[in-house]
Formats: structure tokens, C-alpha cells, sequence
């Protein structure tokens, strides 16, 4: 791991999509045996250039996404690494007992990419917002499981993905506008965590991902003008989660706040919970979307609409410390 | 491709039922009825058509079987367990702890089984996309995949199709199992289909419908297919379901747990059946 922290709060010049995108064409130039299969949505996310650049090795599984994700379990079984691609929504529910059952039970890895992870589907409102894919995937046995935040780390997780050949994998990412968080080059490692801000005075840690480690950084910024000192973890590898430094913070901090852009059914505050409780139980606030379906609107309305601003992290803090 | 014989496959389809009926009474009940009414199939398949090592079940240039109905696994053991993939002992622990041999076939457990089915439908698209890896590497083999009439049901069999004829795979053929019957009762009478040999034919696949229990005329249509370029292939079969098992083949059940002493009647006629195929 080699992680430089920008944190300023900046949006990307770029489109979140080319961090997967780009990366991918050049490594299918360099390895012949990777394949991408997707369902209508390759105009969404740049990867058009595949199917031009590799048309014996880039498909279009057009709008079915069972069958997309079968058609992946077999290449796979002909020994080819395969990456599929879908909203998060029809990657996830819409196709899941396919890559349950053909893909994770029968032994064949396939790299699953979910777009428009929870609140970023915006414009399309409910129906097209994961708020659970990662729910779903963190329940099949093996798999691997991320929510990176910006497009460095995005990049970092989609180079290792190919090396991955045991289990399924599925990464949620946001297709347009990101944060930048990390500079470029930053590499990240699978099932570890990134300790963005640690001192000996932190009363709790903060453990985000996706779009919410932005907000976390907003957050210990706002609680350091208070004098509270909390540690932050950018968690985007929800499994394997990295437990270790999850119960050291938990041991020298005393306290959790999880934040996430997805149910807290389920999802990274969960493992984090369920992690905490076996190592090291301490008091813990959830901040994500509390069990609800999700509904149109700008991204910004859906962040307050939820509580996934820093404001609400600062809160679950205050609450977090006060239980101790 | 071997030269047609139609004796020796025969015998070899008599084999296939007598052994499936032994691989499911050493559990005492399973899925007898759409097992059984595959062996002449799978007699064609591994007497005379398919390219297999069974000292090397994975060889790259294999020709695949994916049985996408998957509950008829008992069928695919006891051909295997023939053709030398394993002792054919080993088949007699169908279902019991930490079987290599479930219900449903596996490609993690036996040796032979190319792909993972048992949730219906989903074999089409697995075995679709073998047959897009196979022709990526320019091999020459072919998968085939058995569909059920019953299985027909699920959408995703139709994706699949679609998804073939779209991608120009003429290196798999799809085999409909069409025995009339799904667990509930009779096709007509669950979800009547039309014609399921017209609907994949209007899937723009090349389409033939013949008696399953044929030998030459299974045969003869993967001859047909295989001269078919450009195409997916697929062969309508009409069959019986319980063909040959005396306790199943009357009520055509999806599942049996007869007695004990229908299994050895059953069992008898098969070794029978078996005796006379050979005598023939």
C-alpha cells in the first residue's frame, strides 16, 4: 500500500468511470484472456472502446442480465477473467441468483461492476438505487466486496481484480462526478484499511467508504475545530474486511461511527458490528440510508435527505463518545 | 465422430438405465424419471459423438456436456462411471454425506461434469458462454446442453438462445427434453407452451424434431448440426419420461421412492432390457 491523502475537497476533473474504463482497455491489450460482457450500459460507463478495441473478447449481453451473467460463469469456465458490468441494481438483484449459483457455488470467479453505487443513481431514481448490492454480495461465500471512493482507489481495486481467481468480486463505484480524495498512484491493498488521521488523543474512529470518506474527512475537520480528536478509517474493502485494524481502533478509541452510502441493514456497519462484537465491543452509531427504499432527486437533496452529510457523522460521534 | 452402430449404442443406452437405476436405489429415491429418458441420448453423445478423456475429465479440447436440467445428474454418473471417469461403485453413494455424486450436477465434485446446474434455466447461459470461450480460442469441439420442456419455463432459457443465435455460436446444440411432464403435472396442464420446437426456431436457430429413444435419429441430427454453420443448433426430443423404469415410466413421475421390491422389479427388467440389447 502506497496512499497519498489529498482530501480538499475538490471534485475530479475527470468522470469516475475512466478509472475503470481505461485501466481495463489497457490491461485486456496485455492479457488476451480477459473478456467484458455487459447489458446495454457500456455507452454509461466509456466502455464502448472495448468492443471496438477487443471485438472478439468484449460482448454485449443486451438487456438481460441473468443470462449476462451465466454467459460470464462459462467464459470463466474456459479459463478466461472475466469483468461484468451492470447498474448496481440489475448487477446485483436482478442477476443474483445467476452469479450465485453459476458464477460463486460453482467454483468460477467473475468480477462484477456495479455503477451508480447508492445515492449517485440520482436522476433515476429509486428503482435504479443500490442501496443493498453490497448486502447481497457480502452474503456469498468467497467473494470479495468494494466500495472505493474516488478514482485512484477505484483504478488501484480494478488492477487487482484480475488476480483475484478465487470467489466472485463486485465493486460499486460512482460513474460520474467524484471527490478526489487520493492523488494519483495512490495503491491500495484488498482487505486493508486506510488510516487517513490517527493521534493519541482519538476518543472514536470514524470508519467510512465511497463517497462517505469525503464527508469523513469534512467531519473530523469540523470536530477538530471542537477539540475532539477521532481517528478515520477509510474502510472500501468491506470483505475481507480488515479486522485487525478494526479492533486496535477499537481498543485505543473506545468508540465506532460507521458511515456509508448503502442500507445500514447489511452493509459496511454490519460487518464493522459484527466484527467489533467477537474483538472488542464498543459503543457504536450507524450513519448510512436507515432502511428505506431510495427515490429521485439531485445527488445533493438525497445526501440530506439521508443523513450522509458530515453534519450527521459529527452527530454519531457526539452520541458515540456520550455512550462510553 | 465415431460410424454410427446402432447395436452397440443400444446396448450402451441399456447399460445407461441400468446403472442410473442402480446409482439412485443406492439412495433409495431421487429423480428417476427425467434421468431415464436421457440414456439414449447420452448413449449417442458418449458411444459416438463427443471427443472426452476420462483420465483427463478438463482437457482443453474437450466437447462439453452441460445437463442444464441438472436434476438428471444420476443419468450423467452412470455414464461417466461406464466410460471410466471413476469406479462405478463410486456412484452408488448418490446423496449421502460428502458424495462426490449430488442430486443435482456439480463441476466442483465429479469428474466429467463440465458446469454447475440445478437452478433451472441458468445451464443455457453457462453453456453459451463455454461455447463463446471454446470459439475465442478457435477450438473445434462443440458443448451440448439438455434443456427440460418443464425447465422451458424459465425466461433465462429464451436469453440464452438469443444471445447464441446473436453471437453466431454454431459450436453448441441445445437438446429440449420434450417428455411432456414437469413436477406438477403434465407441461399442458402447468404452463401450456405452444410448439417448442417452432419457438426455437423462431429464435432463428436450426431446428429438428425427432423420437428421443432414436438412436439413428439422434444420431443422424447432430450429423445435421454440425453441417449447419453460422448457426446455434437445436434438436427437439421427444421422449418418454421414465423410459424404462417400471415404477416411473407408467405415471411418468418427476421423482420417485418406490419400495423396495419395485426397485427390484425395476431392476430385473433393466438387466433384462439389457441382456436382450445385447443378445439382439
Amino acid at each position: 500500500m502506497s496512499v497519498t491523502l489529498i482530501g480538499k475537497h475538490e471534485k475530479d476533473a475527470r468522470a469516475s468511470r475512466d478509472a475503470m474504463a481505461l485501466p481495463l482497455n489497457e490491461m485486456m491489450a496485455q492479457d488476451k484472456s480477459i473478456c467484458y460482457v455487459d447489458c446495454d450500459l457500456m455507452g454509461c460507463v466509456n466502455t464502448k472502446q472495448l468492443r471496438k478495441n477487443y471485438p472478439d473478447r468484449a460482448f454485449e449481453a443486451g438487456i438481460a442480465e441473468g443470462n449476462g451473467a451465466g454467459i460470464c460463469a462459462g467464459l470463466a469456465a474456459t479459463g478466461k477473467k472475466v469483468f461484468f458490468h451492470s447498474f448496481g441494481t440489475f448487477s446485483s438483484r436482478r442477476c443474483y441468483d445467476q452469479i450465485y449459483m453459476s458464477a460463486a457455488y460453482a467454483g468460477l470467479p467473475v468480477h462484477v461492476l456495479g455503477s451508480d453505487a447508492g445515492v449517485t443513481a440520482a436522476f433515476n431514481g429509486g428503482t435504479h438505487m443500490p442501496l443493498e448490492d453490497g448486502a447481497m454480495y457480502l452474503s456469498i461465500p468467497e467473494a470479495t466486496v468494494t466500495d472505493p471512493c474516488d478514482y485512484a482507489q477505484l483504478e488501484s481495486v480494478v488492477r487487482q481484480l484480475p488476480g483475484i481467481t478465487k470467489g466472485v468480486t463486485y465493486t460499486r463505484f460512482v460513474r460520474k462526478d467524484i471527490i478526489q480524495v487520493y492523488a494519483d498512484g495512490s495503491q491500495f491493498e484488498i482487505g486493508k484499511g486506510v488510516v487517513l488521521h490517527e493521534s493519541d488523543k482519538d476518543v472514536c474512529t470514524v470508519v467510512a467508504s465511497g463517497i462517505m470518506v469525503d464527508e469523513a474527512l469534512k467531519a473530523y475537520e469540523a470536530l477538530q475545530t471542537e477539540g475532539i480528536a477521532v481517528r478515520l478509517i477509510d474502510m472500501f474493502t468491506w470483505k475481507p474486511l480488515d479486522e485487525a485494524l478494526l479492533a486496535k481502533a477499537a481498543r485505543e478509541t473506545g468508540a465506532i461511527v460507521t458511515a456509508e452510502n448503502h442500507n445500514t441493514c447489511c452493509g459496511l456497519g454490519s460487518v464493522v458490528a459484527n466484527c467489533l462484537v467477537k474483538n472488542c465491543p464498543v459503543p457504536m452509531e450507524f450513519v448510512g440510508v436507515q432502511d428505506q427504499f431510495g427515490q429521485v432527486g439531485p445527488q445533493a437533496f438525497l445526501m440530506d435527505e439521508y443523513g450522509l452529510r458530515a453534519a450527521n457523522i459529527v452527530a454519531a460521534v457526539k452520541k458515540a463518545v456520550a455512550r462510553k | 465422430m465415431k460410424e454410427l452402430n446402432v447395436k452397440e449404442l443400444q446396448v450402451l443406452a441399456a447399460k445407461i438405465r441400468l446403472e442410473t437405476l442402480k446409482v439412485i436405489h443406492s439412495r433409495g429415491f431421487g429423480h428417476v424419471g427425467g434421468s431415464m429418458d436421457l440414456a439414449d441420448l447420452m448413449a449417442v453423445l458418449y458411444g459416438a459423438v463427443m471427443n472426452y478423456d476420462p483420465k483427463d475429465p478438463r482437457w482443453p479440447d474437450r466437447d462439453w456436456l452441460v445437463l442444464s436440467k441438472g436434476h438428471a445428474g444420476p443419468v450423467a454418473y452412470a455414464t461417466f462411471g461406464i466410460m471410466g471417469y471413476y469406479p462405478m461403485e463410486e456412484a452408488y453413494t448418490l446423496n449421502h454425506p460428502h458424495t462426490r455424486f449430488p442430486s443435482h450436477t456439480d463441476r466442483k465434485l465429479t469428474p466429467g461434469v463440465d458446469l454447475t446446474t440445478g437452478s433451472l434455466g441458468q445451464g443455457v447461459s453457462t453453456a453459451t458462454g463455454a461455447a463463446l470461450g471454446n470459439k475465442i480460442d478457435g477450438r473445434e469441439s462443440h458443448v451440448f446442453c439438455v434443456i427440460g420442456d418443464g425447465e422451458a419455463d424459465e425466461g433465462q432459457v429464451w436469453e440464452g438462445l438469443h444471445f447464441a443465435y446473436a453471437h453466431k455460436l454454431d459450436n453448441i446444440v441445445y437438446f429440449i427434453d420434450n417428455n411432456g411432464y414437469q413436477l406438477d403435472g403434465t407441461t399442458a396442464d402447468v404452463l401450456a407452451h405452444s410448439d417448442l420446437a417452432a419457438k426455437a426456431a423462431s429464435f432463428g436457430l436450426y431446428t429438428q424434431e425427432i423420437d428421443g429413444h432414436d438412436i439413428a435419429a439422434i444420431y443422424n441430427a447432430i450429423v445435421n448440426a454440425y453441417a449447419k454453420k453460422g448457426v446455434p443448433s437445436c434438436i427437439v426430443l421427444d421422449t418418454c419420461k421414465g423410459k424404462g423404469a417400471t415404477f416411473a415410466e407408467p405415471s411418468h413421475e418427476h421423482s420417485s421412492q418406490p419400495k423396495e421390491e419395485q426397485w427390484a422389479e425395476a431392476i430385473a427388467a433393466a438387466e433384462k432390457a439389457l441382456a436382450e440389447a445385447e443378445k439382439a
